[in-house]
Formats: C-alpha cells, structure tokens, sequence
C-alpha cells in the first residue's frame, strides 16, 4: 500500500469513528434532555465500564471461554480495597500494574 | 433520588489552573496509553506498515481497539472496506458516551463541540465523567484530558513504530495499567444502590453476550440492558419508598 491508499483507509475509519461521537453531542448538547434520558445516561458510565471490564475479568479472551479466577480478576480485589481506601486514580493504577506484575511471577 | 447536573461555577471557569487540572487528571490515561500505543507500534512495524502511516492513523482515527484490528487486518489481507466497516462497528459504543458527556456540556459553542467530539474515547470518557459529577470540572478541563490523551497516544504509536522492537512486552505489568484505571473509576461511580445494581448487571449480561455472542457487541448489549434495568429498578425503588 502507499499513501493514498492509507490516507482513504484512514480517513475512512476515522470518520465512521468521528461520526458516532460527534451526532449526540452536537445535537444533543443544545436542548434540555428529558428527566428519565438524563436519568438513563447517568447509568450508562457505570455500565460501560462494567461491560468493558467483564469479559477482561472473568474470561479466557484467547479461547473466549469462561474462567473464574485468573489473575486479572484475583489483582482487582486488592487493587479494589486500595482505591476504596485511598480514592486515588493514579495510586490505584500503580498498586494495579505492580500486583499485576508481581501476581506474574507466583501464577505460572 | 434526583439525578441533578452539577454546574460549573463561574469562579471554576475563569480559573487559570484548568490547564493544570487537565494535566493531573489525565496522567493516568497517559500512563496507561504509553505500553499499549507502544505495542500498536509495534505490531504496525510487524505488519510492514510504515512510521508515517501509523502517524496518520493515530491522529485520523484515535480509537486504540480499532487500531488494533486495522492493524490486524492489514496484515491479514483485508479489504480497506472491511476495515472501515468493522472500524465503524466497533466504535459504536462511543454514540452512547457522547450521549452521557452532553448532559454537561449543555449550551457550548458547536465548533468546540466538534473539536470535543473527537477526544472522546473510553478512557477520556470515565475520567470526566467521574470528575463532572463532582461539580469541580468544565470543559476547559475536559478538553484538557482528551487532547493530552489523544498527543500521548500518537507518540506512543509513532514511537512504537520507529522502535518498539527494543521494549518488552508487558513489563512492570503495564498491561494492567487501563483495566485497574477502569476498576478505579468504577468503584468511583457506585453513588449507591442502583449503580451498583447496574454494575452487577453489566458484568452479568456482560459475560454472558460476550461469550455467546461473537464481536464486539457485548460492550453496546450488556451496557444499553444494563443501563435500562437499572432505570427500571430506581423507578421501582422510587415508588415503594
């Protein structure tokens, strides 16, 4: 491939990327939102982040099977307990990797 | 329960540190971006594909996953159509964040708008929408931790592509660096019961679509059921209060 090839490509996906984020809020960020579309939206967050944490969590992502116990699931107990403790973003996340790491070298 | 949008005082606004409250919000993002734009990198590098053209498609299409399978793709002999169209599947999910995210940025001008659109990924999502509910957070902020985000990623990439091959993968254990973002900003969320209803449900319905169903739909799926459910059991605990 050379660059005009590329360059339709990636402007190809980058505007069917652009698109999604860009309609709601152009449109949706001028008017009042009804009380129960502010109610639903207000959900969505914790939804997504649980939708894109279960599969990480709680299933084997090569063979796409169920696994309960993997050490990504087993880190985010204590990773949980210190953000609970601390409310600290970036603490959170460096107590994560190094569990994470360390867990490495018990689970083989 | 009401759900109340907290507005912005006048004061946080005209604030000079937002550039600063950016910065510090979004380092984490940063951190997390750096081993996995890193390995994109990389992989581009693998698969023949040019420094320059993983420049232009990290700023062009600023989605990481589906950068990922671009990549993939590429290498395996795919149609630039298939490409876009799986590009487009993928990142669907985004309509609903950009959905959530314009509850507070109400009234703002449509070319910032436009400019805002563009930063919105997961990650740049849960961390504003985090630091928006508690009402010390505007969108000098917001944009602060989207472009940030979005400068880290294409270095990462471009980096990765020029000299990935030296930097093991998964040292240190940065590939959990997004997961325990995510862990964090969960627990950050759970105001009180109905999240953590809807949080269980996601993870429930989550599982479940993400084994049964090929793709990547789980993500929209078990968020739109969860979403909803949760709607239905805060309506219910409303009335029989």
């Amino acid at each position: 491939m050379n660059f005009p090839d590329y360059l339709f490509l990636f402007a190809g996906m980058g505007l069917v990327t652009y698109l999604p984020r860009w309609l709601p809020l152009f449109f949706l960020a001028q008017r009042d939102l009804p009380k129960w579309l502010v109610d639903w939206l207000s959900l969505i967050p914790v939804a997504i982040l649980c939708a894109l944490l279960a599969p990480i969590l709680f299933t084997d992502q090569n063979s796409r099977c169920l696994e309960l116990g993997k050490p990504e699931l087993l880190v985010a107990i204590p990773t949980l307990l210190f953000a609970v403790k601390t409310k600290s973003l970036g603490g959170t996340v460096l107590v994560g990797m190094g569990l994470y790491w360390f867990s490495g070298f018990l689970i083989l | 329960m009401c759900e109340q949008t907290i507005e912005p005082s006048k004061e946080l606004i005209d604030d000079p540190s937002w550039f600063k409250d950016g910065a510090i919000a979004s380092w984490p993002i940063c951190f997390g971006y750096i081993p996995i734009g890193l390995a994109l990198g990389v992989l581009a590098n693998q698969a023949d594909i040019p420094f320059w053209a993983v420049a232009m498609m990290s700023m062009l299409v600023f989605a990481g996953s589906a950068q990922f399978i671009c990549v993939a793709m590429l290498a395996a002999g795919a149609s630039t159509w298939s490409i876009i169209f799986t590009t487009f599947v993928v990142n669907l999910r985004h309509f609903l964040m950009s959905s959530a995210v314009a509850v507070h940025l109400n009234g703002l001008r449509r070319l910032f708008l436009s400019f805002f659109a563009y930063g919105i990924t997961d990650e740049s999502f849960a961390v504003n929408m985090t630091h928006f509910r508690t009402g010390n957070w505007d969108h000098k902020r917001a944009i602060t931790v989207n472009q940030l985000a979005n400068t880290t990623w294409i270095l990462s990439t471009v980096c990765g592509a020029l000299l990935g091959q030296f930097i093991p993968r998964g040292a240190f254990g940065t590939d959990y660096a997004l997961t325990a973002m995510f862990l964090a900003l969960l627990l950050f969320q759970l105001h009180n019961i109905v999240y953590v209803f809807t949080g269980m449900a996601a993870l429930g319905i989550g599982v479940a679509w993400y084994l049964l169903i090929p793709g990547d739909s789980y993500i929209i799926g078990s968020s739109i059921s969860a979403a909803t459910l949760g709607y239905f059991f805060k309506q219910y605990r409303e009335k029989h209060k």
